[in-house]
């Protein structure tokens, strides 16, 4: 497969305090790779670094052949990448349309609406609605919604399923196996491993600002043990 | 007669207040866009209506251009000049303490009016009222000077239409997401830093199409944005920083509170807006229409 995102030796800093200290990984065309990791090790900060959010950072980040280093922010989703904070980051003073408007469609092939609407029909449903509004789950599914509709390559996905009831982190599971249907390549941010080993073809294991090991979703179940300690859950 | 005041007085009373309040829209629904995006208190923004006025008159006195054309020119020209600033000066400050910026544009504000001031003196000069609003129309109960209507009719056209961009288009929905959180915004691949100087020139449009307005109605001078524009501050304190349709409400109201005022006990008339202040301040710090913090 060949590698759509590449990092290397990636180094960032948010002020004096430095995060990442050599981040290596690859993520084919198509493929979902899934970060584990306790809390703090750098992996919100390792999307947040791709994405071009944290730009005090050094190292490479090669998107589909492009240095991504010198981009800067408002053009990196026209290369092709979408993000989805952990936060989900929807807007109070905008209704669920023009949420899900707000991203520019940066290349074809992207979801139309009525596609959607057909996936998320709750979303149809509270269309009019102040972006805030919706539950907690409904606003993920917002989050990943428009970042379905611009036609990007790659999403970068932090932690979707964090304080969410189970019946809503199962559809969630549901949409991610769609998108992979589609060939959408994924980068996931996930504590629930559980979740993870469902959707994911690969993991990294982060600690201490790098890359601690790596291994594919059929060796899962033998490092359980491993991980247990590692995650502490 | 009204509470014992005749009504010609009050009625009198409260067109002023209401194009007072025109005014003061008119420039706190700048103010309040450019605070919202911008996180910057644009102390500049008395010169930049006081800008707009001379406009005008420069148009007139060395080119022969009228009002109308200058009620366009005249904005887009300040509108210009103010996305410069931001673009070569106010940008380098979004990083720093916000006091940086609100002492960036005061001493904007100062170096502009100083300048006009040494160039045109400090006494005002007369710009006629355009021919086709000359006059005034008996409406029965009290005489209403056309230029004044217009005024008031403008101011609220442009208010409103400003209002429908920010709430309704794809443009304000940029705004406004943008407000609540920008790099998010920037990392749908939307052209942030872009945006913000399109709004700091709008903003400056804004006040430089109040100063147009003033221009038949008070004299054109180098100091008229001081004197109003603390006034302004006020309104938009009482309003809520940030919030667009309390901006406009808040000027329009106040104006009228302060016209009102000189009816019934003209010595509180020049300070009726900032005992309002005061009181808003300690019932609802967050002003009218503000959303807490």
């Amino acid at each position: 497969m060949k590698p759509l995102l590449k990092v290397a030796g990636l180094n960032a800093w948010y002020g004096e305090s430095h995060v990442l200290h050599g981040v290596d990984m690859t993520v084919g065309e198509g493929e979902m790779v899934t970060l584990l990791g306790r809390n703090g090790v750098g992996k919100t900060t390792t999307l947040r670094a791709i994405m071009g959010i944290v730009r005090e950072r050094r190292g490479e980040i090669s998107f589909a052949g492009e240095d991504l280093i010198r981009v800067p922010l408002h053009r990196v989703a026209h290369r092709g990448l979408g993000f989805v904070p952990e936060e989900r980051g929807i807007f109070s003073t905008l209704t669920v349309y023009e949420n899900l408007l707000l991203p520019p469609a940066v290349a074809k092939g992207g979801m139309t609406i009525d596609e959607i609407f057909e996936l998320f029909p709750n979303l149809h449903e509270r269309r009019n609605s102040a972006g805030t509004k919706l539950s907690g789950g409904e606003q993920q599914m917002l989050a990943i919604a428009r970042i379905l509709r611009t036609g990007v390559r790659m999403m970068l996905l932090d932690e979707p399923t964090e304080g969410l009831a189970p019946v809503i982190v199962q559809r969630i599971g549901e949409v991610l196996k769609k998108l992979k249907e589609r060939g959408m390549t994924v980068l996931l941010v996930e504590q629930n491993f559980r979740f993870a080993s469902k959707v994911a073809d690969r993991f990294y294991l982060m600690d201490h600002g790098r890359v601690a090991g790596e291994f594919p979703v059929s060796e899962l179940s033998g490092r359980m043990d491993m991980l247990h300690d590692v995650l502490g859950v | 007669m009204i509470f014992g005041i005749p009504l010609q007085a009050f009625l009198g009373q409260l067109l002023i207040g209401l194009i007072n309040g025109s005014f003061y829209a008119l420039l706190s629904l700048g103010l309040a866009i450019i605070f919202g995006l911008l996180r910057v208190i644009n102390f500049a923004h008395g010169a930049q209506y006081m800008l707009g006025a001379f406009m005008a008159w420069l148009l007139l006195s060395h080119f022969g251009i009228g009002y109308w054309p200058a009620l366009i020119l005249a904005p887009l020209l300040v509108g210009l000049i103010g996305a410069v600033v931001e673009r070569t000066m106010l940008r380098r400050l979004y990083t720093l303490d916000p006091l940086y910026g609100l002492l960036f544009t005061f001493g904007l504000a100062l170096t502009i009016e100083g300048t006009f001031r040494y160039l045109y003196g400090a006494s005002g000069q007369p710009y006629a009222t355009p021919a086709l609003l000359m006059g005034g129309a008996n409406l029965g109960f009290m005489f209403l000077p056309i230029y004044r209507g217009w005024v008031i009719v403008f101011s609220l056209v442009i208010c409103l239409g400003t209002w429908l961009m920010i709430e309704k288009t794809k443009l304000g929905s940029y705004l406004r997401a943008a407000t609540e959180n920008p790099v998010l915004v920037q990392s749908f691949g939307i052209n942030v830093p872009f945006l913000l100087t399109l709004t700091y020139g709008l903003g400056a449009a804004l006040a430089a199409i109040a100063g147009v307005l003033a221009a038949p109605i008070y004299q054109v001078s180098p100091l008229m944005g001081s004197n109003i524009i603390i006034v302004v501050f006020a309104v938009v304190v009482v309003g809520g920083m940030g919030s667009i349709m309390g901006a406009i409400v808040t000027g329009y109201l106040l104006g009228i509170a302060e016209g009102l005022t000189k009816v019934f006990y003209p010595e509180a008339s020049n300070i009726v807006i900032f005992v309002i202040m005061a009181i808003v301040l300690l019932l609802r710090p967050a002003g009218l229409f503000g959303r807490d913090a």
